[in-house]
């Protein structure tokens, strides 16, 4: 089976999740490295692709990868490369990479192991809304039971060693990504990024390192991972983000307060671009798809579903669109398919209601 | 002055962080400071900038180790300076002297906290890991963190499991 039919057939990772009015995903990915092997970046390519055929038959024996996708970074088009990092199963830097390293993702698209990255291993878990804790546990097993299938490179004194410096120990990067409208609008946001910052934690874009927060999504992760325990930095990460949570919600309920037309007119034309334009790029739908996310979590949108704009924040990626195209499509062209797109997706979703009528305050 | 990132151009952004009491500098040129996304404070955390790139001088200061190579893989310090990455795993031996104060600036410690793979794992280290999260607790408590203090309680009941266990740590 190739990616494309793989990933259309398999049923993908649950869309609802706790508090995902708020955050989107929690993912945990820990770094390995196999004892005895230059690292992926030093290795020469004889020596990758060694490391490739030594690691990806472990990794595909494992009993979480039962009907997974398992191929070499080679054997995908730039097309399908794409694709996965835009649903964020792998960086960019992997997309980047071709002869000698490689990709398992599990049948529910939880599990992803990227081979030969920086790392000879990066294994993370993915998990819908605030899953910390669960998706540690499971790349923790994942782990546990890769480490008798093969010999990591460990020391006692600094743990699991790791191409960067900046991994070495846990090898643990413990992400959340967030949607913080409210805090944006109320020009909050850079205040919040300096509070977080200072707690030694990592604020970053939708696509992270050096990315732009488009759609105002947020990824929020630690930095250090020598001299900490991972049970340690699971809790102190799920408390920064439970904080960042109430931030969020105590925006919105001050902007509608103080600034309800401010808010409204935002969601509105938001709604009113996405229904109608003949012509949009994906940066301008991100950051309408964001407002308008916001007016569904605020009820203009009663009987909407946030699912349905979940979808279309990576259906309309470029590469997402491509997809259904045989040939090149220019930027121009996929504006055009894209505002397509969106004016029959939210063709059926009726004007926004505002003000929305009252909501009990713990109202979904 | 030069920019940290090129080494060509003049610096013009200069940017100072305190994280956890330890101050961070990095300079840069315009076009370097615009790549970064410098002028977006969104999408920019200087940490990893300085965590990435600022390693390798960081290293120089510490301890010059231009001659050092790596018997095992022959990665040189020069080719860090370039990368900000290390050759393989026993680079860190190699480098041991000058990657000691890098690794204090940029990480909470600079000796292990966690999980070992098991095959490694002596009695020893479980008593040790059992140990500082004792203390772990203890601070957690002190300070009312009770989400902290559950979190370390559960973790030192399955270590004090997988301790009582000894035949299933000894398996390979």
């Amino acid at each position: 089976m190739n990616l494309t039919e793989f990933l259309g057939a398999s049923p993908g990772a649950s869309r609802e999740g706790p508090h995902d009015r708020i955050v989107l995903s929690s993912r945990v990915r820990l770094a390995r490295n196999v004892k005895g092997l230059a690292f992926p970046g030093w290795a020469k390519k004889p020596e990758r692709v060694k490391a490739l055929e030594l690691i990806r038959p472990q990794v595909e024996g494992l009993p979480q990868m039962t009907g997974a996708y398992s191929g070499s970074m080679d054997a995908l088009t730039a097309l399908e490369r794409q694709i996965l990092v835009e649903r964020h199963l792998i960086s960019r830097e992997h997309a980047a990479r071709s002869v000698g390293s490689g990709l398992v993702l599990s049948r529910d698209h939880s599990l992803c192991v990227m081979i030969n990255e920086e790392d000879h291993l990066r294994m993370q878990s993915l998990r819908r809304g605030l899953q910390l804790k669960a998706a540690w546990q499971a790349v923790d097993e994942v782990d546990t039971q890769l480490e008798e299938r093969l010999e990591y490179a460990f020391s006692r004194e600094l743990g699991y060693l790791t191409a960067c410096p900046t991994n070495l120990g846990t090898g643990i990067r413990v992400s959340a990504m967030l949607h913080l409208p409210a805090l944006v609008l109320a020009e909050q946001m850079n205040q919040v990024i300096t509070a977080v910052n200072k707690l030694g934690l990592a604020v970053r874009g939708l696509y992270g390192e050096g990315t732009e927060a488009l759609g105002n999504v947020f990824q929020v992760s630690n930095q250090m991972t020598l001299g900490e325990g991972e049970a340690e930095i699971v809790e102190r990460l799920n408390k920064v983000v439970a904080q960042l949570i109430e931030h969020e919600e105590n925006a919105r309920a001050t902007l509608l307060e103080k600034k309800p037309k401010m808010v409204f007119n935002h969601v509105g034309r938001a709604y009113g671009i996405l229904a109608n334009a003949h012509s949009i790029s994906s940066k301008e739908a991100m950051n309408l798809l964001s407002l308008m996310r916001l007016g569904i979590d605020l009820d203009c949108f009663p009987g909407s579903q946030r699912p349905l704009l979940d979808e279309l924040f990576t259906a309309t990626q470029p590469a997402h669109l491509q997809r259904q195209h045989t040939e090149k499509l220019s930027a121009d062209e996929r504006d055009l398919l894209r505002a397509d797109m969106l004016r029959a997706q939210l063709g059926p979703v009726a004007r926004p209601v505002m003000p929305p009528p009252p909501a009990t305050p713990d109202a979904k | 002055m030069l920019c940290d990132i090129c080494k060509q151009n003049v610096a013009k952004v200069h940017l100072t962080q305190i994280i956890e009491g330890k101050t961070k500098k990095v300079d840069l040129c315009e076009a370097c400071s615009k790549a970064k996304g410098i002028d977006d404070p969104k999408g920019f955390a200087l940490a990893d900038l300085l965590l990435g790139l600022g390693a390798a001088q960081q290293m120089d200061q510490a301890a010059p180790q231009t001659g050092v190579r790596c018997p095992t893989c022959g990665f040189t310090h020069a080719d860090f300076k370039k990368s900000g990455r290390l050759g393989c795993p026993d680079c860190y031996q190699a480098f041991a002297e000058g990657l000691e104060g890098v690794l204090k600036s940029m990480h909470k410690g600079t000796r292990h906290v966690g999980k070992a793979p098991r095959r490694l794992q002596g009695p020893h280290d479980l008593e040790e890991r059992i140990a500082q999260l004792q203390k772990r607790l203890e601070k957690a408590i002190a300070a009312e963190d009770f989400e902290m203090a559950a979190t370390v309680r559960d973790e030192l009941k399955r270590i004090r499991e997988q301790a009582s266990r000894p035949d299933k740590a000894a398996t390979v």
